[in-house]
């Protein structure tokens, strides 16, 4: 067990060694922001991910990188070249005192380095590895390198994102190593739950292909039970009898809506109809003006025609048209019915309820004499309150404190380090 | 050396439905913990009555929606309505559980006497761990919504698509899909510091905010600098080629992504080094950016004369990143994730079908899918009679009175 960092989170006791890159430094900051002192190791010069935009007010550079810190709160950050025969000793000196190391490496790297699993077990029993990779540790594609696109390609993802007469489609922010990552914070938990039992270490092998297979809601059930390939369609979706729209153009953006039917429908279309007859604006709707939750209940998505379809699209396109997105949430919120913004980054950052929740949090950046907003907690937990205990670090920020002070490094040994650029 | 599983001895009633709350138990199942899914039949949960099903025959036994995301759970129906329903659900709490997970909007667990200040006043050391669309509490919480229009609101359509259309909206429950891995994340720490201190608590998962996350830097990026994200195809801003291709057949694709000035070297000789590859205006990462329609043109030349598996696998024995977009079809049949995460098991209605693993594995212990998902009602007498120790006739008066429906 490490000595205990300063603010008392629920991992507090528990010290991670961090050596990701883009592929795995959120599943570090997960732990961080939860309370474990974690320990970012970037080779000397710093994580080539710093590089990655957008950067703040546009400088690129690598301490200004809005991708780095957005990932890489609550850590501590080192410089340090284990593919040296020095820097791999000092390693191993820190694994002694630490509870995770996290790494995201091609498979056999930190083996090839002597560093691998089997090697630190020996050194600290106790310590849990977690690979993040893209394809995990073992199987025929193990050495395959992955990008996003690769990845969300692979996993699935792209297949069915897009418009159905263009080519296959990928988020314009990357999301594999996301998903990998946050997995990865759950697999690396469950160690140590594991290890509180046991006091046994392990590796845990986290493969970001399997982490977008699991996004797909019933793409493989479709294959697998139904023999049907699901394809991508745009903002419309096959509901048995034809295509509906789910996204509708607004006066400022695109809002989420759906008809639907069953219980869906009948939890929404009511107070709906209500609105549109307000506004004298029913269109087809018409007809069902008296209609309660019992009549909507009643629709049968497989009985719905395309004609029917389409007409209810039309309907509700003019209906919205001349209304922004906030207000059609204002009246989603006032008359209870399932409709929501599509949100840009912009909503986002002013959205209400995440206003009302003071989602959102100040971090201290003291290099620039400056108190930046950062995106909160993903989840609110009554005893062990989540927090970012600082923002990420600069390159070799805590070399000092942690060489000097924790491993007793002399001044003249770090020069000679440092000459060696192994730190 | 033993291999046991994580959480033996853990025990959840998992009142969730749906996607987000459903699959993070399903996880806690597949690490070793036992999980009784509390449902009815009065009014089924979505996952059952909705498409797949086995041979498009609809059921509540046959969604492989449902089947995929419940795996190696006990199911138990009882009608909440009824007093004596809540009465075996308490005792459940009470008597057995050591978490509790829901999914309900603000005010059910409530109604029923299952919410978390009530609970911890007999239970202190029981954890809590609660999901809902937008969280249990400000004033868009009591908005129910559902994963396909949640995913709009959380910010991953406008981002999806491409710059001269509509966004597209992402497949599925997208979002419930990023969330379920942080309620699995925030239970296991709720765990953790339970086993350490004795203490229970109350977990309050918002889907919107762990969404969040995933956009931070776009956020930062519209905070900061004042500029909004848009959809951009399949264009990155550092690497060129960067596109999914055409390949031989119908709609068959393969990505590539083409980072460094090597990988573009390597990429060159897969094809074969034609003349348009010495063309200078290719010559720098600039210069295809510069020209990127007409590299795109150029590459797609080529894959379409191989299937995207064979693209795929000369790219990456260079070194390239490449990646088939799978389908469906493609993803069942697909050798990593068959190795890595599918497992087939003997559902008793459907028969044999695909359900995953997590996507990791942990070296010491087993995780594992110990059984299909239950069909409804199916472990009714297990619980009530092994679990709880009711008698036959007790069980007979619940099943008359309607409580088990």
């Amino acid at each position: 067990m490490s000595e205990q960092p300063k603010a008392e989170g629920i991992l507090s006791p528990f010290r991670v060694l961090d050596l990701t890159d883009d592929k795995g430094f959120f599943c570090g900051k997960l732990l961080g922001d939860l309370g474990a002192d974690v320990i970012k190791v970037e080779p000397p010069g710093g994580d080539p991910s710093r590089n990655i935009g957008p950067f703040y007010k546009n400088i690129p550079h690598p301490e200004k990188s809005l991708y780095w810190w957005a990932y890489n709160t609550s850590k501590r950050g080192i410089t340090l070249d284990i593919e040296t025969a020095d820097g791999h000793d000092i390693f191993k000196r820190l694994v002694k005192t630490a509870d995770v190391v996290v790494e995201s490496f091609p498979p056999g790297h930190m083996d090839s380095l002597g560093l691998g699993y089997s090697a630190l077990s020996e050194i600290n029993p106790g310590i849990i590895m977690t690979s993040i990779t893209p394809f995990g540790q073992t199987g025929p594609y193990r050495d395959y390198k992955g990008t996003d696109i690769v990845l969300w390609s692979m996993g699935g993802q792209s297949y069915i994102t897009g418009d159905e007469d263009r080519p296959p489609c990928r988020m314009s922010f990357p999301q594999a190593s996301l998903h990998g990552s946050s997995q990865a914070a759950g697999g690396t938990l469950a160690a140590l739950y594991y290890r509180e039992l046991s006091g046994e270490g392990q590796h845990v092998d986290v493969s970001i292909q399997a982490a977008v297979a699991w996004t797909l809601c019933n793409v493989i059930q479709f294959w697998d039970l139904s023999g049907y390939s699901i394809t991508r369609s745009g903002t419309k979706r096959m509901i048995g009898g034809g295509w509906a729209r789910f996204a509708y153009p607004c006066k400022d953006g695109h809002v989420g809506f759906w008809v639907a039917a069953g219980f869906l429908a009948a939890s929404s279309m009511p107070q709906m109809v209500k609105w549109m007859a307000e506004e004298g604006m029913m269109g087809i709707f018409e007809d069902r003006k008296d209609w309660g939750f019992d009549e909507w209940s009643q629709v049968d998505s497989m009985l719905m025609t395309q004609e029917e379809l389409t007409a209810q699209e039309d309907t509700l396109i003019k209906f919205f048209a001349k209304k922004t997105k906030a207000e059609l949430y204002e009246q989603a919120l006032k008359r209870r019915i399932m409709l929501y913004p599509s949100s840009t980054a912009k909503d986002l950052a002013e959205n209400i309820q995440l206003k009302e929740r003071e989602f959102y949090v100040g971090v201290e950046h003291p290099e620039l004499s400056e108190t930046i907003t950062y995106v909160g907690a993903p989840y609110k937990m009554t005893e062990t309150p989540w927090r970012i205990s600082g923002r990420a670090p600069l390159i070799g920020e805590h070399n000092q404190e942690i060489y000097e002070g924790e491993l007793g490094f002399s001044k003249e040994e770090m020069r000679l380090l440092k000459e060696a650029r192994v730190v | 050396m033993e291999r046991r599983r994580v959480f033996e001895g853990v025990k959840i009633a998992d009142f969730t439905w749906m996607g987000v709350g459903a699959i993070a138990m399903k996880f806690m199942a597949n690490l070793g913990a036992e999980v009784i899914h509390i449902e009815s039949s009065t009014r089924a949960d979505i996952t059952r009555t909705s498409m797949p099903y086995k041979d498009w025959q609809p059921g509540l036994n046959r969604s492989g929606v449902f089947n995929y995301f419940n795996d190696s759970k006990y199911g138990l129906t009882l009608n909440m309505k009824m007093p004596q329903a809540q009465e075996v659900a308490k005792r459940i709490v009470y008597e057995w559980a050591d978490v509790v997970a829901d999914a309900h909007l603000p005010g059910i667990m409530e109604r029923w006497g299952l919410d978390y200040e009530t609970l911890k006043k007999e239970k202190p050391d029981l954890i809590h761990v609660a999901t809902a669309l937008q969280g249990k509490t400000g004033p868009y919480s009591g908005l129910p919504g559902y994963g396909i229009v949640g995913s709009q609101l959380v910010g991953f359509s406008v981002i999806s698509g491409w710059p001269d259309r509509e966004p597209t909206v992402p497949f599925g429950a997208y979002s419930d899909f990023v969330a379920f891995p942080f309620m699995v994340t925030a239970l296991m720490a709720a765990l953790i510091y339970r086993k350490r201190t004795g203490k229970g608590q109350y977990i309050d998962l918002s889907q919107l905010e762990a969404n969040v996350q995933f956009l931070a830097p776009p956020i930062m990026d519209y905070t900061i600098n004042g500029r909004i994200m848009m959809r951009m195809g399949n264009r990155s801003s550092h690497a060129a080629p960067h596109a999914i291709y055409r390949c031989q057949g119908e709609e068959r694709w393969c990505a590539i992504a083409v980072e460094t000035d090597e990988e573009w070297k390597d990429f060159c000789r897969v094809i074969g080094d034609p003349e348009w590859t010495k063309d200078p205006k290719f010559a720098t990462f600039k210069g295809r950016k510069e020209n990127e329609d007409e590299l795109n043109m150029l590459v797609e030349q080529w894959t379409v004369n191989y299937p995207p598996q064979e693209v795929m696998s000369r790219m990456q024995a260079a070194g390239v990143p490449a990646g088939i977009a799978q389908s469906g079809e493609d993803l069942v049949a697909d050798p990593q994730l068959n190795h890595r995460i599918h497992v087939i098991l003997e559902h008793p209605e459907i028969g044999p079908h695909i359900y995953g693993l997590p996507p990791y594995r942990l070296s010491k212990t087993l995780p594992g899918l110990t059984m299909p998902a239950p069909c409804i009602g199916q472990h009714n007498e297990y619980v009530l009679k092994e679990v709880l120790g009711m008698s036959d006739d007790e069980v007979a008066d619940l099943l008359i009175a309607g409580a088990l429906e």
